[in-house]
Protein backbone atom coordinates (compact mmCIF):
# COMPACT_ATOMS: atom_id res chain seq x y z
CA UNK A 1 0.00 0.00 0.00
CA UNK A 2 1.00 3.89 -0.67
CA UNK A 3 3.14 5.03 2.36
CA UNK A 4 2.52 8.71 3.81
CA UNK A 5 5.08 11.19 2.50
CA UNK A 6 7.39 13.35 4.87
CA UNK A 7 8.51 16.26 3.00
CA UNK A 8 10.41 19.30 3.52
CA UNK A 9 10.00 22.53 2.57
CA UNK A 10 12.50 24.69 1.34
CA UNK A 11 12.40 28.42 0.50
CA UNK A 12 14.92 29.40 -1.60
CA UNK A 13 16.32 33.32 -2.02
CA UNK A 14 18.88 34.81 -4.29
CA UNK A 15 20.09 30.90 -3.90
CA UNK A 16 20.00 30.42 0.05
CA UNK A 17 18.01 28.61 1.74
CA UNK A 18 15.37 30.91 4.59
CA UNK A 19 12.37 30.08 6.55
CA UNK A 20 10.37 32.93 7.22
CA UNK A 21 8.33 32.34 10.50
CA UNK A 22 4.41 33.84 9.94
CA UNK A 23 5.79 34.55 6.23
CA UNK A 24 8.13 37.16 8.22
CA UNK A 25 11.88 37.46 9.58
CA UNK A 26 13.63 35.84 7.02
CA UNK A 27 16.93 33.89 8.09
CA UNK A 28 19.46 32.14 6.40
CA UNK A 29 19.93 28.26 7.41
CA UNK A 30 22.28 26.90 4.28
CA UNK A 31 23.28 25.80 0.64
CA UNK A 32 20.16 24.06 -0.76
CA UNK A 33 22.16 22.11 -2.91
CA UNK A 34 23.38 20.32 0.44
CA UNK A 35 20.42 20.34 2.31
CA UNK A 36 18.41 18.79 -0.27
CA UNK A 37 21.43 15.94 -0.82
CA UNK A 38 21.50 15.76 3.29
CA UNK A 39 17.09 15.35 3.19
CA UNK A 40 17.17 12.87 0.38
CA UNK A 41 19.78 10.71 1.87
CA UNK A 42 18.14 10.84 5.11
CA UNK A 43 14.77 9.47 4.77
CA UNK A 44 13.03 12.98 2.96
CA UNK A 45 10.13 11.41 0.31
CA UNK A 46 10.03 14.29 -1.88
CA UNK A 47 11.53 17.78 -1.96
CA UNK A 48 9.40 20.95 -2.33
CA UNK A 49 11.09 24.21 -3.05
CA UNK A 50 9.58 27.87 -3.27
CA UNK A 51 11.15 30.61 -5.02
CA UNK A 52 10.46 33.57 -2.60
CA UNK A 53 12.57 36.10 -5.06
CA UNK A 54 11.21 38.96 -6.71
CA UNK A 55 13.74 39.95 -9.22
CA UNK A 56 15.43 38.41 -12.34
CA UNK A 57 18.46 37.92 -11.17
CA UNK A 58 17.23 35.88 -8.17
CA UNK A 59 15.14 34.05 -10.39
CA UNK A 60 18.22 33.13 -12.85
CA UNK A 61 19.89 32.16 -9.58
CA UNK A 62 17.23 29.70 -8.05
CA UNK A 63 16.87 27.48 -11.84
CA UNK A 64 20.95 27.16 -11.42
CA UNK A 65 20.51 25.86 -8.45
CA UNK A 66 17.46 23.59 -9.16
CA UNK A 67 19.39 22.36 -12.07
CA UNK A 68 22.13 21.20 -9.66
CA UNK A 69 20.03 20.02 -6.79
CA UNK A 70 18.38 17.64 -9.95
CA UNK A 71 21.58 15.86 -11.04
CA UNK A 72 22.31 14.57 -7.80
CA UNK A 73 19.04 14.26 -5.93
CA UNK A 74 16.60 11.65 -7.48
CA UNK A 75 13.43 11.88 -5.25
CA UNK A 76 10.47 13.78 -6.63
CA UNK A 77 11.19 17.84 -6.75
CA UNK A 78 7.99 20.32 -6.51
CA UNK A 79 8.88 23.98 -7.19
CA UNK A 80 6.47 26.67 -6.72
CA UNK A 81 6.77 30.71 -6.46
CA UNK A 82 6.63 33.20 -9.14
CA UNK A 83 4.58 30.11 -11.40
CA UNK A 84 2.38 33.16 -13.93
CA UNK A 85 2.31 31.28 -16.82
CA UNK A 86 3.06 28.11 -18.51
CA UNK A 87 6.20 29.58 -19.56
CA UNK A 88 7.18 29.07 -15.55
CA UNK A 89 6.25 25.49 -15.99
CA UNK A 90 8.31 25.35 -18.55
CA UNK A 91 11.38 26.90 -17.29
CA UNK A 92 11.42 24.87 -13.63
CA UNK A 93 10.30 21.84 -15.60
CA UNK A 94 13.37 21.28 -18.07
CA UNK A 95 15.89 22.45 -14.92
CA UNK A 96 14.37 19.16 -13.52
CA UNK A 97 11.26 19.72 -11.36
CA UNK A 98 8.44 17.14 -11.60
CA UNK A 99 5.87 18.91 -10.35
CA UNK A 100 4.90 22.67 -10.39
CA UNK A 101 3.08 24.48 -7.84
CA UNK A 102 0.89 27.70 -8.29
CA UNK A 103 -0.97 29.55 -6.25
CA UNK A 104 -0.90 33.48 -6.60
CA UNK A 105 -0.46 32.68 -10.39
CA UNK A 106 -3.90 31.00 -10.28
CA UNK A 107 -5.70 33.11 -8.35
CA UNK A 108 -4.89 36.16 -11.01
CA UNK A 109 -5.16 33.17 -13.83
CA UNK A 110 -7.83 30.14 -13.11
CA UNK A 111 -7.50 29.05 -16.37
CA UNK A 112 -3.61 28.73 -16.05
CA UNK A 113 -4.01 25.29 -13.96
CA UNK A 114 -5.93 23.81 -17.40
CA UNK A 115 -3.46 25.14 -19.66
CA UNK A 116 -0.75 23.61 -17.82
CA UNK A 117 -2.52 20.14 -17.07
CA UNK A 118 -3.43 19.77 -20.37
CA UNK A 119 0.23 20.39 -21.82
CA UNK A 120 2.05 18.52 -18.62
CA UNK A 121 -0.61 16.26 -17.40
CA UNK A 122 -2.34 16.60 -13.80
CA UNK A 123 0.17 15.31 -11.97
CA UNK A 124 2.45 17.85 -13.13
CA UNK A 125 0.61 20.75 -11.61
CA UNK A 126 0.14 21.04 -7.92
CA UNK A 127 -2.20 23.72 -6.29
CA UNK A 128 -0.58 25.36 -3.29
CA UNK A 129 -3.22 27.47 -1.25
CA UNK A 130 -2.72 29.80 1.43
CA UNK A 131 -5.48 29.58 3.85
CA UNK A 132 -6.96 31.68 7.18
CA UNK A 133 -10.30 31.86 9.03
CA UNK A 134 -11.55 34.98 8.16
CA UNK A 135 -14.89 35.74 10.51
CA UNK A 136 -15.27 32.17 10.81
CA UNK A 137 -15.11 31.08 7.37
CA UNK A 138 -11.91 29.85 5.55
CA UNK A 139 -10.40 32.74 3.22
CA UNK A 140 -7.70 32.02 0.53
CA UNK A 141 -5.06 34.73 1.04
CA UNK A 142 -2.85 35.63 -1.95
CA UNK A 143 0.96 37.22 -2.49
CA UNK A 144 2.56 35.04 0.64
CA UNK A 145 -0.38 35.25 2.52
CA UNK A 146 -0.28 38.91 2.48
CA UNK A 147 -3.82 39.56 0.72
CA UNK A 148 -6.97 38.46 1.83
CA UNK A 149 -8.93 37.11 -1.27
CA UNK A 150 -12.11 36.95 0.02
CA UNK A 151 -12.31 33.60 -1.70
CA UNK A 152 -13.90 31.03 0.16
CA UNK A 153 -11.22 27.88 0.40
CA UNK A 154 -13.13 24.30 -0.29
CA UNK A 155 -14.87 25.98 -3.01
CA UNK A 156 -11.64 27.53 -4.67
CA UNK A 157 -9.62 23.97 -4.19
CA UNK A 158 -12.32 22.15 -5.60
CA UNK A 159 -12.75 24.75 -8.51
CA UNK A 160 -8.43 24.16 -9.14
CA UNK A 161 -9.10 20.10 -8.72
CA UNK A 162 -11.79 20.23 -11.55
CA UNK A 163 -9.56 22.07 -13.92
CA UNK A 164 -6.78 19.69 -13.80
CA UNK A 165 -4.62 19.95 -10.63
CA UNK A 166 -3.68 16.52 -9.45
CA UNK A 167 -2.56 17.34 -5.65
CA UNK A 168 -2.90 20.18 -3.28
CA UNK A 169 -0.75 21.73 -0.70
CA UNK A 170 -3.05 23.00 2.19
CA UNK A 171 -1.00 26.10 4.20
CA UNK A 172 -2.75 26.88 7.34
CA UNK A 173 -1.76 29.96 8.50
CA UNK A 174 -3.22 29.81 11.62
CA UNK A 175 -1.22 27.00 12.30
CA UNK A 176 2.20 28.20 10.90
CA UNK A 177 5.20 29.47 12.63
CA UNK A 178 3.39 28.17 15.97
CA UNK A 179 4.20 24.76 15.97
CA UNK A 180 1.35 23.63 18.22
CA UNK A 181 0.32 20.90 15.46
CA UNK A 182 -1.20 20.68 11.90
CA UNK A 183 -4.87 22.54 11.06
CA UNK A 184 -6.99 19.12 11.92
CA UNK A 185 -10.36 20.70 11.23
CA UNK A 186 -8.81 22.68 7.98
CA UNK A 187 -6.95 19.37 6.40
CA UNK A 188 -10.27 16.85 7.03
CA UNK A 189 -12.27 19.20 5.15
CA UNK A 190 -10.20 19.75 2.42
CA UNK A 191 -10.11 15.95 1.91
CA UNK A 192 -13.60 15.20 2.10
CA UNK A 193 -13.78 17.59 -0.76
CA UNK A 194 -11.16 16.67 -3.34
CA UNK A 195 -10.57 12.92 -4.08
CA UNK A 196 -6.63 14.32 -5.27
CA UNK A 197 -3.79 13.87 -2.65
CA UNK A 198 -3.31 16.32 -0.56
CA UNK A 199 -0.53 17.46 1.47
CA UNK A 200 -0.49 19.00 5.13
CA UNK A 201 1.19 22.13 5.81
CA UNK A 202 1.51 24.69 8.61
CA UNK A 203 1.95 24.00 12.63
CA UNK A 204 4.51 20.69 12.89
CA UNK A 205 6.67 21.29 15.77
CA UNK A 206 6.50 17.59 17.35
CA UNK A 207 7.07 13.71 15.97
CA UNK A 208 3.53 13.72 18.27
CA UNK A 209 1.79 16.58 15.46
CA UNK A 210 2.99 13.98 12.79
CA UNK A 211 1.11 11.09 14.32
CA UNK A 212 -1.84 13.26 14.89
CA UNK A 213 -2.31 14.44 11.28
CA UNK A 214 -1.77 11.00 9.78
CA UNK A 215 -4.34 9.45 12.42
CA UNK A 216 -7.16 11.88 12.96
CA UNK A 217 -7.05 12.78 8.59
CA UNK A 218 -6.66 9.18 7.50
CA UNK A 219 -6.93 10.15 4.35
CA UNK A 220 -3.64 13.03 4.06
CA UNK A 221 -1.31 11.63 1.61
CA UNK A 222 2.03 13.88 3.47
CA UNK A 223 2.99 15.83 5.73
CA UNK A 224 5.31 19.03 4.99
CA UNK A 225 7.20 21.01 7.85
CA UNK A 226 10.33 23.61 7.16
CA UNK A 227 12.18 25.02 10.34
CA UNK A 228 11.32 21.70 12.59
CA UNK A 229 13.29 19.51 9.90
CA UNK A 230 15.87 22.77 8.92
CA UNK A 231 16.93 23.30 12.52
CA UNK A 232 16.95 19.54 13.80
CA UNK A 233 14.16 19.61 16.25
CA UNK A 234 12.60 16.60 14.05
CA UNK A 235 15.61 14.54 12.28
CA UNK A 236 13.57 12.31 9.67
CA UNK A 237 14.50 8.86 10.21
CA UNK A 238 13.44 9.44 13.24
CA UNK A 239 10.17 10.77 12.82
CA UNK A 240 9.26 7.92 10.26
CA UNK A 241 10.40 5.23 12.77
CA UNK A 242 7.73 6.69 15.33
CA UNK A 243 4.73 6.85 12.88
CA UNK A 244 5.92 3.15 12.03
CA UNK A 245 5.75 1.91 15.31
CA UNK A 246 2.01 3.75 15.49
CA UNK A 247 1.02 2.01 12.59
CA UNK A 248 1.53 4.55 10.05
CA UNK A 249 2.84 3.49 6.60
CA UNK A 250 5.88 5.08 5.87
CA UNK A 251 8.95 4.01 3.66
CA UNK A 252 12.16 3.32 5.62
CA UNK B 1 26.65 3.81 -24.54
CA UNK B 2 22.90 4.09 -23.41
CA UNK B 3 20.43 5.67 -25.55
CA UNK B 4 17.67 7.74 -24.06
CA UNK B 5 15.10 8.14 -27.00
CA UNK B 6 13.95 11.67 -27.32
CA UNK B 7 10.96 12.08 -29.34
CA UNK B 8 9.48 15.00 -27.47
CA UNK B 9 7.82 12.96 -24.70
CA UNK B 10 8.36 14.43 -21.07
CA UNK B 11 11.72 15.43 -19.24
CA UNK B 12 15.04 13.66 -19.81
CA UNK B 13 16.64 15.69 -17.02
CA UNK B 14 16.28 13.87 -14.23
CA UNK B 15 16.59 9.72 -16.31
CA UNK B 16 20.02 11.42 -17.61
CA UNK B 17 21.36 12.83 -14.56
CA UNK B 18 20.48 9.36 -12.76
CA UNK B 19 22.67 6.93 -15.46
CA UNK B 20 25.58 9.89 -15.28
CA UNK B 21 24.84 8.83 -11.13
CA UNK B 22 25.53 4.86 -11.75
CA UNK B 23 28.13 5.88 -13.75
CA UNK B 24 26.84 4.59 -17.18
CA UNK B 25 28.02 6.57 -20.49
CA UNK B 26 24.69 7.82 -21.87
CA UNK B 27 23.28 9.82 -24.78
CA UNK B 28 19.82 11.40 -25.29
CA UNK B 29 19.10 11.53 -28.67
CA UNK B 30 16.33 11.12 -31.67
CA UNK B 31 18.97 9.50 -34.15
CA UNK B 32 18.69 6.61 -35.73
CA UNK B 33 22.06 5.41 -36.07
CA UNK B 34 22.85 6.64 -32.49
CA UNK B 35 20.77 4.37 -30.95
CA UNK B 36 21.92 1.72 -33.36
CA UNK B 37 25.26 1.75 -32.58
CA UNK B 38 24.03 2.59 -28.84
CA UNK B 39 24.74 -0.60 -26.61
CA UNK B 40 21.14 -0.83 -24.54
CA UNK B 41 17.71 1.36 -25.00
CA UNK B 42 15.68 3.65 -23.07
CA UNK B 43 12.22 4.25 -23.53
CA UNK B 44 10.69 7.07 -21.37
CA UNK B 45 7.57 8.69 -21.36
CA UNK B 46 4.95 10.41 -19.48
CA UNK B 47 1.80 12.31 -20.53
CA UNK B 48 -1.13 10.48 -22.56
CA UNK B 49 -0.57 6.88 -24.22
CA UNK B 50 -2.36 8.14 -27.92
CA UNK B 51 -0.12 11.25 -27.96
CA UNK B 52 3.20 9.70 -27.17
CA UNK B 53 2.65 6.40 -29.07
CA UNK B 54 1.97 8.81 -32.19
CA UNK B 55 5.03 10.87 -31.64
CA UNK B 56 7.41 7.94 -31.38
CA UNK B 57 5.28 6.59 -34.55
CA UNK B 58 5.97 10.17 -36.64
CA UNK B 59 9.87 9.77 -35.28
CA UNK B 60 10.31 6.20 -36.83
CA UNK B 61 12.17 5.36 -33.94
CA UNK B 62 9.28 2.53 -33.56
CA UNK B 63 10.59 0.55 -35.98
CA UNK B 64 14.34 0.95 -35.45
CA UNK B 65 13.13 0.41 -31.62
CA UNK B 66 11.65 -2.74 -32.78
CA UNK B 67 14.84 -4.05 -34.53
CA UNK B 68 16.94 -3.42 -32.51
CA UNK B 69 14.86 -5.98 -29.56
CA UNK B 70 15.01 -8.03 -32.69
CA UNK B 71 19.19 -8.23 -32.85
CA UNK B 72 18.89 -9.01 -28.87
CA UNK B 73 19.80 -5.64 -27.62
CA UNK B 74 18.41 -4.71 -24.02
CA UNK B 75 15.26 -2.28 -24.30
CA UNK B 76 13.32 -0.73 -21.03
CA UNK B 77 10.51 1.26 -21.14
CA UNK B 78 9.77 3.58 -17.93
CA UNK B 79 6.23 5.00 -17.10
CA UNK B 80 4.52 5.54 -20.20
CA UNK B 81 7.47 3.83 -22.06
CA UNK B 82 6.90 0.78 -20.13
CA UNK B 83 3.11 0.84 -20.94
CA UNK B 84 3.72 1.30 -24.87
CA UNK B 85 5.57 -1.86 -25.00
CA UNK B 86 2.56 -4.07 -25.12
CA UNK B 87 -0.24 -4.74 -27.45
CA UNK B 88 -2.33 -2.68 -26.51
CA UNK B 89 -3.96 0.84 -24.22
CA UNK B 90 -7.60 1.49 -23.66
CA UNK B 91 -6.61 5.17 -22.42
CA UNK B 92 -9.38 7.22 -23.60
CA UNK B 93 -10.02 4.67 -26.64
CA UNK B 94 -8.32 2.20 -28.10
CA UNK B 95 -4.42 2.56 -29.31
CA UNK B 96 -2.03 0.08 -30.61
CA UNK B 97 1.27 0.13 -28.53
CA UNK B 98 4.79 -1.80 -30.07
CA UNK B 99 3.12 -4.92 -29.34
CA UNK B 100 6.62 -6.37 -28.07
CA UNK B 101 4.86 -7.66 -24.93
CA UNK B 102 1.05 -9.34 -24.14
CA UNK B 103 -1.22 -7.66 -22.35
CA UNK B 104 -3.14 -4.69 -22.78
CA UNK B 105 -3.19 -1.45 -20.66
CA UNK B 106 -6.38 -0.24 -18.43
CA UNK B 107 -7.26 1.93 -16.15
CA UNK B 108 -6.88 2.02 -12.66
CA UNK B 109 -10.54 3.49 -11.94
CA UNK B 110 -13.49 0.64 -11.77
CA UNK B 111 -10.63 -1.83 -11.17
CA UNK B 112 -9.32 -0.56 -7.91
CA UNK B 113 -11.63 0.34 -4.86
CA UNK B 114 -13.70 3.41 -5.33
CA UNK B 115 -12.29 4.86 -1.82
CA UNK B 116 -8.40 4.55 -3.34
CA UNK B 117 -7.07 8.06 -4.93
CA UNK B 118 -6.35 7.46 -8.91
CA UNK B 119 -3.58 8.58 -10.14
CA UNK B 120 -1.58 5.82 -7.49
CA UNK B 121 1.16 8.91 -6.47
CA UNK B 122 3.47 8.37 -3.83
CA UNK B 123 5.98 5.35 -2.64
CA UNK B 124 4.98 1.93 -2.51
CA UNK B 125 6.55 -1.57 -2.38
CA UNK B 126 7.99 -3.78 -4.68
CA UNK B 127 6.59 -7.29 -4.24
CA UNK B 128 8.92 -9.62 -6.36
CA UNK B 129 7.13 -12.09 -8.43
CA UNK B 130 10.51 -13.80 -10.27
CA UNK B 131 13.74 -13.62 -10.07
CA UNK B 132 15.39 -11.03 -12.02
CA UNK B 133 18.96 -9.56 -12.09
CA UNK B 134 16.98 -6.04 -12.01
CA UNK B 135 16.29 -6.53 -8.28
CA UNK B 136 19.49 -8.27 -7.50
CA UNK B 137 19.99 -5.79 -5.01
CA UNK B 138 17.12 -4.71 -3.60
CA UNK B 139 15.70 -6.37 -0.74
CA UNK B 140 11.85 -7.26 -0.19
CA UNK B 141 9.59 -4.07 0.43
CA UNK B 142 12.13 -1.60 -1.17
CA UNK B 143 9.59 1.09 -2.21
CA UNK B 144 9.99 2.91 -5.54
CA UNK B 145 8.08 6.37 -6.88
CA UNK B 146 4.63 5.61 -8.90
CA UNK B 147 2.70 8.23 -10.63
CA UNK B 148 0.03 6.53 -13.22
CA UNK B 149 -3.92 5.94 -13.46
CA UNK B 150 -3.49 3.24 -16.02
CA UNK B 151 -1.50 -0.38 -15.49
CA UNK B 152 -0.42 -3.38 -17.69
CA UNK B 153 -2.95 -6.15 -17.26
CA UNK B 154 -3.21 -9.52 -18.64
CA UNK B 155 0.57 -9.43 -18.97
CA UNK B 156 1.29 -12.81 -16.53
CA UNK B 157 4.33 -14.06 -18.55
CA UNK B 158 6.17 -11.20 -18.41
CA UNK B 159 5.47 -9.77 -14.38
CA UNK B 160 8.65 -9.57 -12.43
CA UNK B 161 6.89 -7.35 -10.00
CA UNK B 162 4.01 -5.32 -8.76
CA UNK B 163 2.60 -3.29 -5.92
CA UNK B 164 -0.51 -3.24 -4.06
CA UNK B 165 -3.15 -0.80 -3.94
CA UNK B 166 -6.26 -2.06 -3.38
CA UNK B 167 -5.38 -5.04 -5.88
CA UNK B 168 -2.01 -5.85 -7.53
CA UNK B 169 -0.79 -3.80 -9.97
CA UNK B 170 2.16 -4.51 -12.45
CA UNK B 171 5.34 -2.61 -11.23
CA UNK B 172 7.35 -4.32 -13.51
CA UNK B 173 8.01 -6.74 -16.21
CA UNK B 174 10.72 -8.35 -18.56
CA UNK B 175 10.49 -11.17 -21.02
CA UNK B 176 13.43 -11.66 -22.62
CA UNK B 177 15.56 -8.48 -23.70
CA UNK B 178 12.37 -6.47 -23.01
CA UNK B 179 12.29 -4.67 -19.55
CA UNK B 180 9.65 -2.17 -17.84
CA UNK B 181 9.23 -0.61 -14.78
CA UNK B 182 6.04 1.09 -14.30
CA UNK B 183 7.57 3.50 -11.69
CA UNK B 184 10.01 5.18 -11.93
CA UNK B 185 13.83 4.65 -10.92
CA UNK B 186 15.23 7.66 -11.92
CA UNK B 187 12.81 9.84 -9.07
CA UNK B 188 13.20 6.22 -6.10
CA UNK B 189 16.23 7.25 -4.45
CA UNK B 190 19.05 4.87 -3.87
CA UNK B 191 16.69 1.79 -4.58
CA UNK B 192 15.54 3.28 -7.98
CA UNK B 193 19.74 4.21 -8.94
CA UNK B 194 19.99 0.37 -7.80
CA UNK B 195 17.59 -1.04 -10.62
CA UNK B 196 19.26 1.37 -12.84
CA UNK B 197 22.80 0.40 -12.49
CA UNK B 198 21.70 -3.49 -12.68
CA UNK B 199 19.97 -2.72 -16.02
CA UNK B 200 23.55 -0.80 -17.01
CA UNK B 201 25.68 -4.12 -16.21
CA UNK B 202 23.32 -6.56 -17.58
Amino acid sequence: MITKRIIPCLDVKDGKVVKGVNFEGLRDVASPIDLARYYSDNGADELVFYDITASAEGRALFTDVLREVAKTVFIPLTVGGGIRGVADFERVLTCGADKVSVNSGAIANPALIQEAAKKYGDQCVVISADIKRVNGAFHVFAKGGREDTGMEAIEWIKRCVGEGAGEVVVNSMDTDGVKKGFDIELLKKVCDAVDVPVIASGGAGSQQHFIDLFQQVPTIDAGLAASVFHFGEIAIPDLKKTLASNGILVRL
Amino acid sequence: MIAIIDYGVGNLFSLHSSLKKVGAETIVTSNAQVIKNADKILLPGVGAFEDAVKKLRNSGLDEVVKAEVKKGKYLMGICLGMQMLFEKSYEYGEHEGLGLLKGGVVPMKGYIDDSLKVPHIGWNALHYQKPHFLFKDCKENDCVYFVHSYFASNCADSVIATAEYGKELTAAVAKDNVLGCQFHPEKSGDVGLKILKAFCEA
